[in-house]
């Protein structure tokens, strides 16, 4: 029997790593054995609430002094209530966009870049916010 | 007491959750295939768009702008479904998931300690604000009111999206308004036959005599019957029941002509059927392949055929399965025609482990069988199509059409909602 390669497959492991209380000393069975806690896991830190957490996808530098840069990834948690000062998701004229969210004096949206001018409701019209951001998932190579 | 909470328009609101331009257009979700109207908006439902009505009826509609088409796209309402149900759970204390878009509460108790009405809107708001989908809920002391009252929420505005069947009076109004072939459990068959009995409301048919109708119709009616007076004879399941049978066929994008990749399909359905039956921990006795040309061409010739098999163990192994298929369609395949759609069905299913073995047949469940499909399911889960056979074929021609898909928001990286 002979084998003949076609090609070579890749597959993406989620790679874990165990957290170490102590070092490791080499070519001696690791002491440190007995004290692997857990895995630690992004989601724990970022996602309270999976049910209600949506990712979406920065396009353009509307918010660059907030450090939320073109091609981020926003965790956006729908749960929570929307305060001043937040940064959100919001439906304007049929489009999402993430914007800061000033409540006083009066209900308006603030691009954090100085070449962009702040969004105002029109009068009556109530905000459409999508969901609240909570976390900024920033690539820097 | 139950509740019924029941997704608005699911397919719809799934696809315009990422799109607020959709909000208040006429939208309308395909079958695979992008054969026929699935999920209508409210909007699209006033244009005069009827359910199952084949895509190419609408195109004018489509073609002027006028109306947004969506080929069907599992992986997110899978995803949103998902994540309504994980909302449920949380709001209450036990759920059963009755389909992709809808789920019983058992509220048992409740009743006494909080107001219902009250409850009702805060499990709709809370699924809104935390999944974006819009939802109704019916409550009343019977599944099949349950239903009724969720029918009710939906079609009328006035209800805010909540009807509590539990109070007086409620019911016998409802009840009086509902043409009998809304009501759950009864056919459209046997809605036929009720009418020419004189029974045209859910009215009428709670206020039959439940013995009488038993015997002139079934048992299932007379449930149905005591159910609509508030005798509560369907219990809470707390999980689906099991399927009896489990079908798995498509249409073609395009024809095919020759025997591989009807073969490829063929293949490509049976692991599907089986990934299915082993999800509800099942073995089947018994397999069909049917394939057919389309019956509705004109200017060629026409064939279809099926062929069954009883398997000599009941199994849920797709490596069997698989053979057993391709056994099937080369018995009924003939060269000469172009082959429009084929099907697998497994039935005599049965729960796994749960069986009397052969002493003369390997017994496929034990051992070796097992763990195998385990391991494939459990890599299929996380990697979707990270292990198949080669036989389902690599490139697939003949996949599903789906002209319209909308991206996989929720569940790849590389299509994720964009915000500016």
């Amino acid at each position: 029997m002979s084998a003949i390669l076609l090609a070579q497959s890749e597959v993406g492991f989620a790679l874990k790593i165990p957290f170490f209380l102590s070092s490791v000393s080499a070519g001696f069975p690791s002491p440190a054995q007995d004290y692997i806690e857990k895995t630690l896991d992004l989601n724990e830190l970022l996602i309270q609430r999976p049910a209600a957490t949506y990712f979406v996808r920065v396009e353009g530098d509307s918010m660059i002094e907030a450090g939320i840069h073109h091609t981020d990834i926003l965790i956006v948690d729908r749960s929570l209530s929307a305060k001043h000062g937040d940064i959100v998701i919001a439906s304007v004229e049929g489009e999402l966009t993430v914007k800061q969210l000033e409540l006083q004096p009066t209900c308006r949206l603030i691009p954090r870049n100085r070449n962009y001018k702040p969004i105002t409701l029109p009068e009556g019209s109530e905000l459409e916010l999508f969901g609240v951001v909570t976390n900024v998932i920033h690539s820097v190579r | 007491m139950y509740a019924l909470v029941d997704c608005n328009n699911f397919y719809v609101s799934c696809e315009r959750l990422f799109r607020p331009e959709l909000n208040g257009k006429a939208v309308v979700v395909l079958s695979n295939n992008d054969g026929c109207i699935i999920s209508r908006s409210a909007e699209a439902k006033a244009m005069g768009i009827k359910m199952a009505s084949p895509y190419f009826q609408v195109r004018e509609h489509v073609d002027r702008g006028d109306l947004h088409v969506f080929s069907s796209n599992y992986a997110l309402y899978g995803d949103l479904s998902a994540r309504v149900m994980e909302v449920l759970d949380l709001v209450s204390p036990q759920v059963e998931v009755y389909s992709i878009d809808e789920a019983f509460l058992n509220l048992q108790g409740m009743e006494r300690m909080i107001d219902l009405d009250r409850y009702g809107q805060e499990v709709k708001a809370q699924v809104f604000q935390w999944t974006g989908l819009p939802v109704c809920v019916g409550i009343a002391p019977t599944k099949t009111l349950a239903k009724l009252a969720n029918y009710a929420a939906k079609h009328f505005p006035q209800s805010l999206g909540v009807v509590n069947l539990s109070k007086p009076g409620w019911r016998e109004r409802l009840l009086q308004r509902t043409p009998v072939e809304e009501v759950w459990g009864v056919g459209r068959r046997s809605a036929v036959k009720l009418k020419i009995d004189g029974i045209h409301t859910a009215e009428d048919l709670a206020n039959s005599d439940a013995e009488t109708m038993r015997s002139r119709y079934s048992v299932v009616l007379e449930r149905t019957i005591l159910e609509l007076r508030g005798v509560s004879c369907i219990g809470f399941e707390g999980a689906p029941e099991a399927r009896q049978q489990i079908l798995c066929s498509r249409t073609f994008s395009s024809r095919i002509t020759r025997r591989q990749p009807l073969e490829e399909a063929v293949r490509e359905y049976a692991v599907r059927a089986a990934e299915k039956l082993r999800q509800d921990q099942q073995v089947a006795s018994h397999m069909a392949v049917s394939i057919r040309t389309n019956p509705n061409a004109q200017f060629e010739p026409r064939y279809r055929n099926t062929a069954s098999v009883k398997l000599p163990t009941p199994t849920s192994d797709s490596r069997i399965l698989i053979k057993q298929a391709v056994l099937l369609l080369r018995t009924i395949y003939k060269s000469g025609y172009r082959y429009m759609k084929a099907g697998v069905v497994l039935s005599e299913l049965q729960p796994a482990g749960n069986y009397q073995s052969d002493m003369f047949c390997e017994d496929l469940q034990s051992g070796k069988s097992v763990s195998l499909m385990q391991t494939l399911d459990a890599i299929n889960q996380r990697y979707p199509r990270g292990v198949t056979f080669a036989g389902q074929g690599v490139t697939q021609d003949w996949a599903m059409q789906r002209k319209f898909l909308s991206p996989r928001y929720t569940s790849n990286w590389q299509e994720l909602p964009k915000v500016r």
